[in-house]
């Protein structure tokens, strides 16, 4: 399954449409489709209108009870001010930001050389270790909370990044996406520098690293959007405000604020923002990748 | 398969593939395999195996937050968790999410990928409405459903109304919370499956739908006769994620209902997290999470035996 969707990159290309369904007149069932497909676009869009509208109310036009797209008193920015001056939001998008990088930076490196061995080395015990990090993909993460929790207390990590950056590098399944990319190179590549005596490190990096740009990015943006949004164990593992990720940090705003209703939309859509527009940049990469880590994950 | 790899000595006169079985390449070789797995097995061993392996012994401790009691109790926690109605309840509950949202979530996203594989205009418009809920963090989504779920000023209830439906007090119904969380969990996740599906109808060759074409059949046709065929091994493998995906619901019912109301919605992990750290008893937390995880893995077997099957 990896194979195919990585051979034919047809994924958010839109020639692969022209060539698949030669495009004729608009037939009955063609607009058919479109009406369904506008209509759930319609729907899925509502959600983030509605903030965004709420967002740029003000407060009393928010809590007033007769809904309005267009405020009484005209839209005004105040919440997105309100927002900026609490500070927090910048620094937990910081927080978000340099952890997730770190997280993701992590688990290429580690998860691509265990995957480098697992494809082309012959070691004693590979099949055993092979074995071992099939079975931990069903280990759910939320089971691992307890114990988790207690060892960064007894490592002292609690309240510091390490906590949040650490335990998140470990990802099993994208192991496994990069072995069966790495199992797809020839190994003719390989030959010419085994012969001039280059060192597996060097084979590793110079020949194998390079060949496999689509898949680490695919691996990398998996993890990246994973890390961004994991909600559950940054929770667990941090209550500083300094270093809140912003999932977390947002959650002890939704508190605080109260019935800032503005205010409460305006972090929200703020927090949104960055991924939004990276997927606007990288809306085939994203698409792409997804679609192949998750299809390759099982 | 590797002894083209592995750098010959130059004396060597051996150069069939039992080469590699010199006691010299076998070394070698096994001394860079573990050398490239040790920096993952380094994190593996110590944020993995461990945390699942302590957290055994933790589940027979009466361990708690507060430093009491850190001795054997053997299987007491476990005993004392098969008879409380409250982790029942939550396990009822997180059954049940996962029986009514896995439905939706597979069979939307299903349609949602039908409709683009047609060929529409605009194809970029409906893929970024559809994908770009899925880059929202829970807490994101939550604040989002919970502004337009308010009973009094809530977006929901007002359009509702404006087609004669009375008031829904969405997250305050016990009936009515967990579908609720559905509709949020529906509009945040299915764009995931929904670039799966498109993914496997891409990768169908093209030929069968030109062949089809010659033989006269339309896009409703083709999508009967040979789209949604080829995607049957797609499908169990979205269903098995997305059971799987269920079972860990935790983030947006904390942090839209924090499991109200009356616990009508209060998931497993929510009940672990919270004897855990707001009860303080780890060590009862620990059985919860362990009976969770046996739930997962008998799951997942079944799922592993019914696939073996069809695919046998």
């Amino acid at each position: 399954m990896a194979t195919q969707t990585l051979n034919r990159a047809t994924l958010g290309t839109s020639t692969s449409q022209a060539t698949r369904q030669p495009r004729k007149k608009m037939t009955a069932g063609k607009i058919a489709a479109l009406v369904v497909a506008a209509v759930i676009a319609f729907l899925w869009l509502v959600p983030f209108a509605w903030a965004t509208v709420t967002a740029f109310k003000s407060e009393t036009d928010a809590a007033s009870p007769k809904i309005s797209w267009i405020p009484p008193s005209g839209f005004t920015a105040d919440a997105f001010v309100k927002v900026f001056q609490d500070g927090n939001i910048p620094l937990w998008t910081w927080n978000s930001l340099y952890t997730s990088a770190a997280i993701t930076a992590v688990t290429l490196v580690i998860s691509s050389l265990v995957a480098y061995a697992l494809s082309r080395i012959d070691f004693k015990g590979k099949k055993v270790l092979m074995t071992v990090i099939i079975a931990s993909i069903i280990v759910p993460p939320p089971v691992l909370i307890i114990p988790l929790f207690y060892q960064m207390l007894a490592l002292h990590m609690i309240d510091t990044s390490w906590a949040i950056i650490l335990p998140q590098v470990i990802h099993p399944a994208m192991v496994f996406v990069l072995k069966k990319f790495f199992d797809q190179i020839p190994r003719e590549l390989e030959e010419a520098a085994v012969m001039d005596g280059a060192s597996r490190m060097r084979i590793f990096t110079q020949i194998v690293l390079p060949l496999s740009r689509p898949i680490l990015a695919a691996v990398a943006i998996f993890v990246f959007i994973g890390a961004w949004n994991n909600f559950l164990w940054p929770f667990i593992a941090t209550n500083d405000a300094s270093l809140l990720t912003l999932p977390v940090g947002l959650q002890t705003i939704k508190s605080a604020y109260g019935i800032q209703y503005a205010q409460n939309m305006a972090s929200a859509l703020l927090a949104a923002l960055p991924l939004i527009v990276v997927f606007l940049f990288f809306q085939r990469q994203i698409i792409k990748g997804v679609a192949t880590t998750g299809l390759a994950g099982t | 398969m590797s002894s083209s790899l592995t750098r010959r000595s130059p004396g060597s006169r051996v150069s069939s593939p039992t080469a590699q079985r010199s006691r010299g390449s076998l070394t070698r070789n096994n001394l860079s395999g573990w050398g490239f797995a040790a920096p993952f097995l380094v994190f593996f061993l110590v944020f993995l195996v461990w945390p699942v392996v302590y957290g055994i012994y933790m589940s027979l401790t009466g361990k708690s937050l507060t430093g009491a009691n850190d001795s054997m109790i053997g299987l007491a926690n476990y005993a004392e968790a098969f008879a409380d109605a409250d982790m029942w309840r939550s396990l009822g509950n997180t059954l049940y999410f996962t029986v009514i949202s896995t439905v939706p979530l597979v069979l939307v996203a299903l349609v949602m990928a039908a409709l683009l594989n047609v060929g529409l205009p605009a194809q970029w418009l409906w893929r970024l409405s559809y994908f770009a809920p899925y880059l929202l963090a829970s807490t994101v989504v939550s604040l989002f459903f919970t502004w337009m779920y308010n009973p009094q000023l809530g977006l929901i209830n007002d359009s509702l109304s404006k087609i004669g439906i009375p008031k829904v007090a969405w997250l305050n119904d016990p009936n009515v919370a967990m579908w609720a969380i559905v509709i949020a969990t529906l509009w945040w996740t299915v764009g995931f499956n929904f670039l799966l599906y498109l993914a496997a109808m891409q990768n169908i060759p093209a030929q069968h739908y030109e062949a089809a074409s010659l033989d006269g059949a339309g896009a409703w046709r083709q999508l009967f006769s040979i789209t949604l065929p080829q995607l049957v091994p797609t499908t169990v493998m979205i269903v098995l994620l997305q059971v799987l995906a269920s079972l860990k619901i935790f983030d947006q019912v904390y942090q839209m209902t924090a499991g109200g109301p009356g616990g009508s919605t209060r998931p497993v992990v929510q009940y672990i997290f919270e004897t855990g750290f707001t009860g303080y008893r780890l060590g009862y937390s620990a059985a919860i999470s362990y009976i969770f995880f046996g739930l997962i893995v008998l799951v997942s077997v079944m799922q592993f035996v019914i696939t073996r099957r069809r695919s046998a």
